[in-house]
């Protein structure tokens, strides 16, 4: 089941770049949630901070509090625990390029210490069903890499194994913007499917889609969030001009 | 400022429907005027006009048509464009009315005058001015001015209400004036309409400008639930 | 190219088409020497291995592989115990330099990027690359051989083993670094813990890569004769235990080049040739056997 994710007074640096500023956030739960804004606005470090990825940098820098499910992220807990909580799904299909597709899905299970045979089975078999890939591959499990696979396969390979570790929350970032057409309408399809189970956070340059799949919408800009509300609203008479500006195309 | 063909395209949209516009507006007081002075040449000059209107009404439909397909247009755009192919209808209904009107002064020229107690020309007035205001609107993208017509529309109605009662009386009493009356009455009936297309106007550049949907406000209030019709 | 001269479109048609025949000769010359280039870089390579087949393949017997070698003026004798003595040289080397080198290279490459002890190993090991071998043969002497007291298999091994660390590390530092950062965040982003995520998944994707620096430093060392001098040493028959000297085939090659008999001569040529074949085959060997665990369609 998904949990919420509270951000109150959220900063975050790169250097000397102030890249988020203050940033109040309340993501519901098994809700999908869509960022937009234009290129360099801060949507996908603020998504870096929700699992502690963002300091994986060496100089950036994180203020503020990150509730999910009520644990504070950053004072209460190690950041490896919390990336097996918070799923990531990068924006260029990332598999383990010398590993099966049976491996890729169990990867995250197996180097942290899983090993019976059957659970994993069942588990990479569930994952890769959740993530519409299993009709596709379960004949050639161990046999295929995981590199062999087209773009689209490749993602949800990717989302298949987050799935696998069994996360809470899913972050996105820019799942399909490397995908044709048809493969982006399947990963919408499962986001669809996903929500129920998952809380997902996507962020995306494609407004139709955030349109498609989201609830709720936020935009960002410069760093800020300027207003985050429902889907229906931003895209049909959002509150501020800025929001109203950059979904027409006016700029961004 | 980007998507500058885009921004383009949706003044050419606007210019399209203000031709329309002064079509339609144009259609209206002609029939008028031919009711006022019973002149047959300016019912042949509404009948050109609502071919002109057919005709734009079509292009102004695809041309929104396309925008819509092509450039996923958001918010504000997205309504500009709806309200564009309502304002669209409503406009091509208010020519039917003039039509309607110019039919009705070609039938009465085979009858005699009659002194009926209805007064034609000033509901035309009205709803002339609600016209003209409503467009005065769309141009100007005003909200405020589009919301003043809303309650012109009370005073038509009550108006067209007055003539039927009269008019039935004078068809029941003076029976030879029966057809001028029955004509006199579809009159106040087109003009009724054609005010009621204007309030619909008016309330399409509300929901255009400020994102409200004020359409049917006062039966809304007391309309029961449709789905659970309680 | 719009530009009209006053003396119309014939003559600019003619010089379109005098550049054109100019750039194909260009093309062509800059192929030829393209081609150029490669047969003079080839050429020794083949002049080399078939002088050495030419002179080395008619001393070639069983007896080559199977005898030791035996005082002159005897017929028959072979090399075996050098060719033997060098696997055994070699597998110590590798035993020693491998997991060092690798080790090394993992630090520089993902544990120790930016700091001080990761620059100034990468500096001793570039310093270590440059020491001439016969240096590297009396630095083990000194260190390994005297304190022993006698020469020996291990030393030799320890010499050859060292002069593998440099090679080693530094390739293994190139190919984990060539790793896309993608896959490392993926395995972070799994809540793998750094370590974990370096060791199986980082070094995994580099195998390929590391495994090729490997063999380079193998194929190096394999051939190297002056560290062996005065640690290895040599021996004319089997050696019982790494304490003792053993023999070795490119030190066998380089005593019997020296000598003033013919047959020796002829003994060293064939000596050569199989030096130079069993490093390929060795070579060879492990591409095949590492390339059998790689999948369908892998990177």
């Amino acid at each position: 089941m998904g949990v919420s994710i509270e951000v109150t007074n959220l900063n975050a640096w790169y250097g000397t770049n102030h890249t988020l500023q203050d940033i109040d956030l309340n993501i519901p739960a098994n809700h999908a949630t869509a960022l937009i804004g234009p290129s360099g606005c801060g949507k996908s470090t603020f998504v870096r901070c929700l699992n502690r990825m963002h300091e994986t940098n060496p100089i950036a820098r994180v203020t503020g509090t990150v509730l999910i499910g009520g644990l504070d992220i950053y004072a209460d807990a190690k950041p490896v625990e919390i990336r097996r909580r918070v799923g990531m799904v990068f924006q260029r299909p990332n598999p383990f390029p010398t590993m099966s597709i049976y491996d890729n899905v169990a990867a995250g299970l197996k180097l942290n210490g899983y090993s019976n045979r059957k659970v994993l089975d069942e588990i990479v078999e569930k994952s890769l069903k959740n993530s519409a890939l299993w009709e596709e591959v379960k004949d050639e499990l161990k046999k295929k890499s995981g590199a062999s696979l087209s773009g689209g396969q490749q993602q949800r390979l990717c989302i298949a194994r987050a799935l696998a570790v069994d996360p809470e929350v899913l972050l996105m970032d820019e799942p399909a913007s490397a995908l044709d057409p048809v493969s982006t309408s399947k990963i919408e399809d499962l986001i669809f499917q996903l929500k129920s189970q998952y809380t997902i956070v996507i962020v995306t340059h494609n407004m139709q889609q955030a349109a498609r799949v989201a609830e709720k919408t936020g935009f960002f800009l410069n760093g800020r969030m300027v207003e985050f509300d429902s889907t229906h609203k931003i895209f049909t008479n959002p509150s501020d001009k800025r929001t109203e500006d950059y979904i027409t195309g006016r700029f961004g | 400022m980007t998507r500058i063909r885009f921004q383009q395209s949706l003044e050419e949209l606007k210019e399209q429907l203000l031709v329309m516009a002064g079509l339609a507006e144009q259609s209206i007081q002609r029939a008028i005027e031919a009711y006022r002075v019973r002149d047959l040449s300016i019912c042949n000059l509404v009948s050109i006009s609502e071919m002109s209107i057919n005709r734009l009404e079509r292009e102004i439909d695809q041309a929104a048509l396309d925008l819509l397909a092509m450039e996923q247009p958001m918010a504000i755009d997205l309504r500009f464009i709806l309200s564009v192919i309502k304002i669209n209808a409503d406009l091509e209904r208010v020519g039917d009315a003039a039509k309607s009107i110019s039919d009705r002064v070609r039938s009465m020229e085979q009858m005699a005058q009659a002194d009926l107690p209805v007064d034609i020309p000033r509901m035309a007035e009205l709803a002339e001015e609600m016209v003209r205001k409503s467009l005065q609107a769309f141009i100007e993208g005003d909200a405020e001015l589009a919301r003043s017509i809303l309650t012109m529309d009370d005073a038509v109605d009550a108006m067209n209400r007055a003539a039927y009662k009269a008019l039935t009386k004078v068809m029941e009493e003076q029976s030879h004036l029966a057809p001028q009356a029955l004509n006199a009455l579809m009159i106040s009936r087109a003009l009724e309409r054609v005010a009621d297309h204007a309030t619909n106007i008016a309330e399409d550049v509300i929901f255009w400008v400020q994102g409200a949907d004020v359409r049917h406000h006062k039966s809304l209030k007391t309309a029961p639930d449709p789905h659970t019709m309680e | 190219m719009g530009l009209r001269t006053s003396l119309g479109e014939e003559t600019l048609r003619d010089e379109h088409q005098l550049r054109a025949k100019l750039r194909t000769l260009a093309d062509g010359a800059a192929t030829g020497l393209a081609v150029l280039a490669t047969v003079m870089v080839v050429a020794p390579l083949v002049a080399i291995f078939v002088y050495l087949v030419y002179k080395g393949a008619v001393s070639l017997n069983w007896a080559f592989f199977t005898h030791n070698p035996v005082p002159v003026g005897e017929a028959g004798g072979g090399m075996a115990n050098a060719i033997v003595g060098s696997g055994i040289l070699l597998g110590v080397g590798s035993l020693i330099g491998i997991p060092i080198g690798i080790a090394g290279g993992i630090f520089l490459a993902e544990f120790g990027r930016g700091t001080r002890l990761a620059n100034a190993i990468r500096f001793t090991a570039d310093v270590l690359n440059g020491v001439p071998s016969i240096v590297m043969g009396i630095a083990v002497y000194s260190l390994v051989v005297v304190p022993q007291g006698h020469f020996s298999a291990f030393s030799g091994g320890v010499a050859l083993g060292i002069m593998m660390i440099p090679t080693v590390c530094r390739t293994t530092e190139e190919m984990l670094l060539m790793v896309p950062h993608a896959v490392r965040e993926a395995a972070l982003a799994l809540g793998v813990p750094n370590w974990r995520s370096v060791l199986s998944i980082t070094v995994r994707t580099a195998s390929a890569g590391i495994i090729t620096g490997c063999m380079l430093a193998f194929a190096r060392v394999a051939g190297e004769t002056a560290p062996l001098i005065f640690t290895a040493f040599g021996n004319v028959g089997w050696s019982e235990k790494l304490s003792e000297p053993i023999a070795a085939l490119p030190l066998q090659i380089y005593v019997y080049a020296l000598s003033p008999y013919d047959e020796w001569h002829r003994l060293a040529w064939a000596g050569a040739l199989v030096l130079i074949v069993l490093i390929v085959l060795a070579v060879s060997l492990v591409r095949y056997v590492t390339s059998r665990g790689v999948l369908k369609g892998a990177s």
